[in-house]
């Protein structure tokens, strides 16, 4: 384990930092993950994924504090391959009760259930699991990255909008693919569409150097369709699908159109201005990771910003009542899911180059909030972590 | 929604507006076009179309309406337009990404809003300098100015505040907490307050000048709108303060408040995206921007009625009258 490096938000700022009355201190951790080897070399993985959204957080944080006495700051722990993420997160708790965690599912789990995080206040950054937010739910972890229901549903409502009703699937073998897969038949069920057929890439040859004459053979046999769906969360053979199939079909799913937390291809709703901010700190682009992690640093800012607290168990009531609410440049004031603890927020449908849609689409309606519409709702859950609340 | 030119010349007449020549002009600042559309108030028609600097948002005349200031966002400078000819005369130091800005009563000194920064830049028309450059929150862009000229306000989009700066000294007296992402704000003569809209929080908060505390907030509610929706953006009062039009972003509507009560009172039909809005001389008359639709509603203000649409640029943004 690594402690990197701490960033004491006011300190950057104004001396008025002397003056502060609410100190605010979160830890990021992120647990490096074996990343399996891909065909393309084209997406380098950048080294500061997350944290370079959490580090604008706590920027725009810490100037917010500074006009009424709040500081901000962050301590950053890496936990290598082959390290105890548990150890890591101990000696978190022991500084901050709030650890926002880029980490994948079942270390999560393992993280929410340690003794000492019982009164913590967590925050999912990075995973889309989605029994996570269901039946395995914890009562300290809050998510800021929607599920990937969340994210399939959006899809979903998609192609019921624009009755693009013919639907067929080619799933990779990484468990990845089988979880993203598995969610979008469930979306698909969920806004009564069917899949026609399904098929299984396991090829092993080079696709960057026969794409062209494997993948029309692939999916020769497909059902009539108007999508080709694409189950390939590790982004091994997606990218060499679209123009090679048999028919001239669109892809979506994890290629081609995809339902994301963040892009950045959103520009509207000011999101422009949380780009350039972006950027300017982290020169690259905005990745949903990044998006996560921001938007946990803002969650928390705003709860401290609104209760003059810092207080885990004074912040997790108010961000998980009613009057919270938090501005995600996506058009819609974001809110908390008091029944599992899930970010409610919109999802945006994206190719490449330009953003085609932000989910939920109109005309899906709901009794409370039309973002109800995405993800596990409340009266299907499975999710009792978070009765009483 | 499309008057057919004859009663709408009813209408015109029914109010009392007289169509001679070289009379009022609307001016719209088109934020993807990198122009102003120029709009008779008589004709209700687009006259002119004058080039600008990159991404022009806030506009504004000086008081004797001599030049026009644009903020050319893109260009990070705010421009001098004389309103006769339509030649940029000269730009203005600004700051970075300069959104919006006010003109204080002092018809010298320009506040102005740069977004990307996190400051309000001061800046001196005559001299041509910047005199203060003021830390405010992050993504400043709604500026007023009191009627004495004694306080500036900005309010910045996700610090969530509008702070007060005192403009003897240049310094900020007060911060404080409205509702999220506030757009706009402005201050009464009367009553002695200040309005600020908080565009994702959809409400509008009243402040007293005097103490400032808030004393009350304003919500919006449109039947068959789902309420994310209601986003209020700019806002004008009538001339007697008694009435104020706000523009609700998204959904498309404008409501009509009851200044006095606090209550909303209508709500009209205008374009996509309404953002912000001017009056003509005797305010008559209400010119609205739509960005979406790229288009202007013209509200009758006595029956709040919209009368006309007028197609201009591409996601018109800020509008002046010039008498």
């Amino acid at each position: 384990m690594r402690i990197f490096y701490s960033v004491f938000g006011a300190a950057l700022l104004t001396a008025s930092a002397s003056l502060a009355e609410v100190k605010l201190e979160v830890t990021y951790l992120k647990v490096e993950q074996e990343l399996p080897p891909v065909l393309s070399n084209l997406d380098p993985i950048p080294l500061d994924l997350g944290l370079a959204g959490a580090e604008v957080g706590l920027k725009d944080n810490s100037t917010t504090g500074r006009f009424l006495g709040h500081s901000y700051a962050l301590t950053v722990v890496q936990v290598a391959l082959g390290e105890d993420p548990a150890l890591a997160a101990l000696g978190a708790l022991e500084t901050s009760p709030f650890v926002v965690i880029d980490a994948p599912g079942d270390v999560l789990r393992v993280i929410a259930d340690l003794p000492e995080a019982e009164n913590a206040l967590l925050f999912n950054a990075a995973s889309g699991d989605n029994a996570l937010r269901d039946g395995e739910c914890r009562a300290n972890l809050l998510h800021t990255l929607p599920s990937d229901a969340m994210r399939t549903d959006a899809l979903a409502q998609f192609f019921v909008k624009r009755r693009w009703d013919r639907l067929v699937l080619v799933e990779g073998t990484h468990p990845d693919d089988s979880a993203y897969a598995a969610s979008l038949r469930g979306s698909l069920t969920k806004f009564g569409l069917k899949l026609r057929s399904e098929k299984t890439w396991a090829f092993d040859a080079d696709m960057r150097r026969n794409a062209a004459q494997e993948v029309p053979l692939f999916t020769q046999d497909l059902k009539d369709h108007d999508v080709l769906l694409v189950a390939d969360e590790i982004h091994d053979f997606g990218r060499y699908i679209a123009y090679n199939t048999w028919d001239p079909r669109p892809i979506a799913g994890s290629e081609g159109l995809t339902a994301v937390a963040w892009s950045e291809v959103v520009e509207q709703w000011g999101a422009a201005q949380l780009q350039s901010r972006f950027e300017d700190h982290a020169d690259r682009h905005m990745k949903p990771e990044d998006y996560g992690a921001w938007a946990a640093m803002r969650v928390l800012g705003e709860a401290v910003t609104r209760t003059n607290s810092a207080d885990p168990a004074t912040l997790r009531d108010y961000i998980l009542g009613p009057d919270f609410e938090l501005a995600g440049f996506k058009g819609r004031p974001m809110s908390f899911r008091p029944w599992n603890g899930q970010l409610r927020q919109p999802i945006a449908l994206v190719h490449p180059r330009a953003m085609v849609a932000m989910a939920p689409l109109e005309g899906f309606l709901h009794p409370v909030s039309e973002l109800d519409t995405l993800g596990r709702d409340q009266p299907e859950t499975n999710c009792t972590a978070f009765e009483g609340n | 929604m499309r008057a057919p030119f004859p009663r709408l010349m009813t209408a015109l007449l029914a109010l009392g507006i007289t169509t001679q020549a070289g009379a009022e002009e609307i001016w719209v600042s088109n934020e993807k076009d990198d122009t102003i559309s120029v709009i008779d108030v008589a004709t209700l028609e687009v006259v002119r179309t004058i080039p600008t600097g990159e991404r022009p948002r806030g506009i504004t005349f000086a008081h004797d309406y001599s030049v026009v200031y644009i903020c050319a966002s893109d260009s990070d400078a705010v421009q001098v337009m004389d309103p006769e000819t339509g030649k940029i005369l000269r730009d203005l130091p600004s700051g970075e990404d300069p959104e919006q800005f006010v003109l204080h009563p002092d018809n010298r000194h320009l506040y102005i809003a740069n977004e990307d920064d996190a400051i309000t830049t001061v800046v001196d028309t005559e001299t041509r300098r910047v005199v203060a450059q003021i830390d405010v929150g992050i993504e400043p862009e709604g500026m007023a100015v009191s009627p004495d000229g004694k306080y500036v306000i900005t309010t910045s989009e996700t610090t969530n505040m509008a702070h007060w700066i005192d403009t003897a000294t240049q310094e900020l007296v007060a911060n404080t907490l409205v509702d999220s992402r506030p757009r706009h704000a402005e201050f009464t003569v009367g009553s002695n307050e200040m309005w600020v809209s908080a565009e994702i929080g959809g409400t509008v908060s009243v402040f007293d000048v005097e103490s400032k505390a808030e004393k009350t907030k304003i919500e919006f509610e449109i039947k068959g709108v789902h309420p994310d929706r209601v986003q209020p953006v700019g806002f004008e009062f009538t001339e007697d303060e008694k009435t104020v039009f706000v523009a609700l972003g998204p959904s498309n509507h404008l409501a009509v408040v009851n200044a006095e009560t606090y209550e909303v009172e209508e709500y009209i039909l205008v374009g996509r995206r309404v953002w912000h809005m001017a009056f003509n001389g005797d305010k008559t008359l209400l010119f609205t921007t739509n960005g979406v639709s790229g288009d202007v509603t013209v509200v009758d203000v006595a029956k709040r009625q919209a009368i006309k649409t007028i197609k201009v640029g591409r996601f018109p943004w800020g509008a002046a009258l010039r008498p």
